[in-house]
């Protein structure tokens, strides 16, 4: 029977380990040439059109070493992206080794570091890779230097590889089967397999994805979840090659997947330990730790009718995506919907488009907040993710909110507009370091409340897409915290709300208003849009009512024509929000999350 | 059922105006003969779907630019393909420049009754604005020419709206053309039609549109004063003296009455499908050359695509829409009560009416009911 070897590759974001993965898949020969394409393990629209990995993703590959055995080697491909830490330290407990990748014209960078401590944590063996060496610019000692000073492993060690161009792969698997351990457990001890990924399929119900630790299991078995007081027969068992590829049987050291009928998604939990009905493992294994969301939004369905469904879509999504926590929610404004905490911005933006594009929802969200924590006049301390939960202001003796030491890489010339923008955004404690000539390291601690505002996008903007950001959590700090609230033609517009500090309140007032105005159509009547603490107007906009709304011809031809608008205008209204009188379209709520360009 | 409309598409002008959308060109007069023989060919292919037809209108395009014989010919070959009733409404569009004494009597001659004629505008400034072959003096005279060959039901066509247009200046032509006691008045705000001359000048900042509410008080100022002088203004852009004067023909398209539309780019509608015909005249020729019909596309409006064209076409006029119409829509009784409220609707002998302030956002209303 062939050995197996259990790995991830895990590196910074884009520092190439899904080009390298490609690599491998291919020396593998298991998918023809012509139905290749790049990053292949990429398999979400959106993966391919960020060019980020966004999900972790397990491969089986058959691999002869060069003294002639035979191996599968279970890889899984893993996200840079500091959001998606979550998704590589799942994809860890399933592996004895990592390849951690170093793009040898970057050098070791902040989530290098930060995956490997998450390898030391579970013991891993760890296999430094130096990619990208057939750049030009690529500088090799660097590379090797930081990583015996940054990093503590041996820079010898060493594998050099370009992912492009496939240099150094064949002695990147012979590494592998040499240096990453086999798998240990019994075949014949009592089943324990560990769930740490699942998604649900339409037609076979939830797949899990799992790492068998003890035991075997086939078709036919009766199995169970241990957290769950269930059994369920098992269907089918098999490995990832893209595709599923059924197995009669999966043994001890395997990775693979098992299929049950299991259309109740709550049981199969990530994390959960799957073991055989009649012969149980005694202890589950050690399941994951809960993940600590930073940001929250309030997602809503556009059609208030549409809430059961959201409430499905958003079990089903989250078999897919453990570090979703969600609980109810309501508002006047939007009615039924839940309150989401993610794991940062992209991750918010991630879920939203996912939740729209594979589970058809259309969804309003409301402005992300931080955790604040208030100190009332009575000595409670209260801690407030919501606007809706902003306390009576006058019962409030102190406010404090979270910081984070922002880095942001970029070459000098945009180091003004940058300054600029931290400032603005109420960073303080700067600081600049030159770590090669032209480029500059610019250091700030922000709130992350100013973060969570269209941070990202302006840097990017400002930038022209050559700044890069990065930020570790600080503590909290005190601050004065303020609710802004929304009003369109006097009625409030709860989901619009925000708490801001008070300085901010202004400037995020004025660019709400002027964000609706922009995406608010033009009705039949004169709509008043007001931003407001407490009972104090500061900021107003209006939109003026329409003079004509007609065309001036209507022959024979333009009644299909017209008909048409029509329906197409009549299928946006599901899209818009009624409040009051006024029509308001899902994009505005969007929008007032963004500042103009020309801020 | 009511008696069907007959619409012929002329697609050709003698030039091309700047704003104009309309599918005619200015080259292909030469194909005229064989434009004539095609439409025959076509009204004999389509004759099975329609009852007997009680208009017909000559439109386009400029046919006032065919000659006299050919256009005699084809009035009598459609009257020998189709079935007519005995009171029949046959309108003919000229523009100004095209119409003399003797042409207005062979029109008489061939059994037309009704000339829509293109002035525009009674201001030389705002002809020369709109590219037209004809100044103000022509106009009259050419509505004399009309009066005179025994034309008792004349509509005028006039635009209002236009860069450089003062409310005087549009009231003067106003005045003008009522001074030639016209049966019928079309008033259409100039509109920027996509991929027109006047839309690349516009988009080039070389001309100015008036903006909004200048609009509206053209319109206002239109409907009020052609009022005043007993005109009804039973649809957006249409004026008639009493009730019998409205355009036969065009009521049919805001009805629902079945029509036929001949010529290249024209639409049909048989009570139940609807289809147009290829644009181009080369193509539309070619298609009935070869014994087939130059049918572009078809389709059969379900019961709520009927709704919906009910609603954009219904309040653009003064008979508005049928209550029964508008209950489909959740929440109708507020939508209407907050509309007759504001004064752009009202409610008579079950049908909801726009007032005139209604009738300027027709589109707005029919998208509150869709
Ligand atoms: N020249 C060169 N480019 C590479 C190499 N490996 C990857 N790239 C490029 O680097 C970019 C990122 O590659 P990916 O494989 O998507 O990186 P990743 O580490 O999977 O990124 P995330 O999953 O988003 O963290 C792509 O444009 C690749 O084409 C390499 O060896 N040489
Ligand atoms: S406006 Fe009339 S005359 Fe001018 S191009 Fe158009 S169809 Fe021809
Ligand atoms: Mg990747």
């Amino acid at each position: 029977m062939a050995e197996r070897r259990n790995f991830s590759i895990i590196a910074h974001i884009d520092h190439g380990k899904s080009t390298l993965a490609d690599r491998l898949i291919q020396h593998s020969g298991i998918i023809a040439d012509r139905n290749f394409r790049d990053q292949i393990l990429d398999g979400l629209d959106l993966e391919r059109e960020r060019g980020i990995t966004i999900k972790s993703q397990s491969i089986n590959l058959p691999y002869t070493s060069k003294d002639g055995r035979e191996f599968e080697l279970n890889l899984i491909d893993t996200p840079g992206h500091v959001d998606f830490t979550y998704e590589v330290s799942r994809a860890l407990a399933s592996c004895e080794g990592v390849l951690l990748l170093v793009d040898a014209t970057q050098g070791v960078q902040a989530q290098t570091l930060a995956n490997l401590y998450l390898a030391m944590e579970h013991d891993l063996e760890i296999i430094p890779v130096i990619n990208k060496i057939d750049l030009p610019s690529a500088d090799i000692d660097m590379a090797r230097m930081q990583i015996e000073r940054d990093l503590g492993l041996d820079g010898a060690n060493a594998l050099l590889v370009s992912g492009k161009q496939g240099t150094g792969v064949e002695e990147l698997l012979e590494a592998i089967v040499e240096r990453i351990p086999p798998p240990t457990g019994e075949v014949g001890d009592p089943l324990q397999a560990l769930i740490f990924d699942a998604h649900y399929d339409a037609f076979r119900g939830a797949v899990a994805a799992v790492r068998l630790f003890s035991g075997e299991i086939k078709a036919g078995d009766l199995m169970r979840p241990m957290a769950i007081g269930k059994a369920y027969k098992v269907e089918e068992v098999g490995v990832f090659r893209i595709v599923r590829e059924p197995r009669p049987i999966l043994r001890a050291g395997d990775v693979g997947y098992i299929i049950a009928g299991i259309k109740s998604v709550a049981d199969t939990r990530v994390g959960d330990t799957i073991t055989m009905d009649n012969n149980p493992a005694p202890i589950a294994l050690h399941g994951f730790r809960e993940s600590k969301p930073v940001v929250f939004s309030s997602l809503y369905p556009v059609a208030s009718d549409d809430y059961e469904n959201l409430a499905d879509s958003l079990e089903r999504y989250k078999l897919n995506d453990a570090s979703l926590v969600y609980t109810k929610d309501s508002s006047a404004a939007l009615g039924q919907g839940f309150r989401c905490g993610f794991l940062g911005l992209l991750h918010l933006e991630i879920v939203q488009e996912r939740l729209e594009r594979e589970f058809d929802q259309s969804l309003i969200l409301t402005a992300p907040s931080v955790i604040y924590k208030f100190t009332m006049e009575d000595g409670r301390a209260l801690e407030v993710d919501n606007p809706a939960h902003y306390p009576d202001p006058a019962a409030i003796r102190g406010g404090e909110e979270p910081y984070i030491r922002a880095s942001i890489l970029t070459p000098d010339r945009y180091m003004g507009a940058i300054m600029k923008l931290c400032l603005e955004r109420r960073g303080v404690n700067s600081e600049i370091a030159y770590p090669s000539p032209g480029r500059m390291d610019i250091k700030f601690d922000l709130p992350l409340a100013e973060v969570i505002f269209d941070f990202y996008d302006r840097l990017k903007s400002i930038t022209q897409g050559y700044g890069s950001f990065d930020y570790e959590m600080l503590e909290y700090r005190k601050g004065d915290l303020v609710k802004l609230d929304i009003l369109v033609n006097g009625e409030k517009v709860d989901a619009l709300s925000m708490i801001v500090h008070k300085d901010r309140a202004r400037a995020r007032a004025l660019n709400a208003c002027e964000r609706l105005k922009e995406e608010i159509p033009r009705q039949q009547y004169k709509v008043a849009i007001q931003g407001a603490i407490g009972g104090t107007i500061i900021a107003r906009e209006t939109i003026t009512a329409f003079r004509k709304d007609v065309t001036a011809k209507c022959y024979g031809g333009d009644i299909s024509r017209k008909r048409k608008l029509l329906e197409k205008q009549k299928a946006g209204k599901k899209r818009m929000k009624m409040v009051g009188d006024i029509e308001i379209p899902q994009s505005a709520f969007i929008a007032v999350l963004k500042t103009s360009d020309d801020e | 059922m009511a008696d069907s409309g007959l619409y012929v598409h002329v697609p050709f002008c003698a030039s091309k105006c700047p704003y104009c959308a309309f599918a005619s060109c200015t080259r292909l007069g030469h194909l005229a003969p064989a434009w004539r023989d095609a439409v025959l060919a076509e009204a004999r292919r389509r004759a099975g779907s329609f009852g007997t037809f009680d208009t017909l209108y000559l439109g386009g395009g400029t046919p006032g630019l065919l000659d006299d014989d050919l256009l005699a010919s084809l009035v009598t070959g459609l009257r020998r393909a189709l079935p007519f009733a005995r009171d029949v409404e046959s309108t003919i569009e000229a523009n100004p420049a095209d119409v003399t004494r003797d042409r207005a009597s062979a029109w008489r001659a061939m059994g037309l009754d009704r000339v829509s004629l293109g002035v525009q505008s009674f201001d030389d400034d705002d002809l020369r604005f709109l590219g037209r072959r004809h100044a103000a003096s022509q106009a009259a005279a050419a509505l004399q020419a009309l009066r005179g060959a025994g034309f008792t039901n004349v509509g005028i066509d006039l635009i209002y709206g236009l860069p450089g247009q003062t409310l005087a200046t549009w009231r003067d032509t106003l005045d003008r053309a009522l001074s030639f006691g016209p049966a019928h008045l079309s008033c259409y705000g100039l509109t920027v039609e996509p991929r027109t001359p006047l839309a690349r000048s516009v988009h080039a900042g070389r001309v100015v549109m008036p903006d909004e509410s200048r609009f509206e008080a053209f319109f206002l100022e239109t409907s009020r004063r052609l009022a005043a002088s007993g005109y009804v203004h039973y649809e957006v852009s249409n004026f008639a003296l009493g009730p019998r004067s409205a355009s036969r023909h065009n009521d049919k398209y805001w009805h629902h009455v079945p029509y036929l539309g001949l010529g290249p780019s024209a639409h049909s509608f048989d009570g139940a499908r609807r289809w147009w015909n290829v644009r181009g005249v080369e193509p539309w020729l070619r298609r009935l050359g070869q014994g087939g019909l130059p049918t572009a596309a078809t389709e059969r409006p379900t019961a709520e695509q009927h709704r919906l064209e009910v609603l954009a076409v219904g309040f653009r006029t003064s008979s508005g829409v049928g209550l029964p119409i508008l209950r489909a829509t959740p929440g109708w009784q507020a939508i209407l009560d907050a509309q007759v409220a504001d004064g752009r609707l009202e409610v008579a002998d079950g049908r909801a009416v726009p007032t005139v302030r209604g009738l300027l956002v027709a589109d707005a209303l029919a998208r509150a009911f869709a």
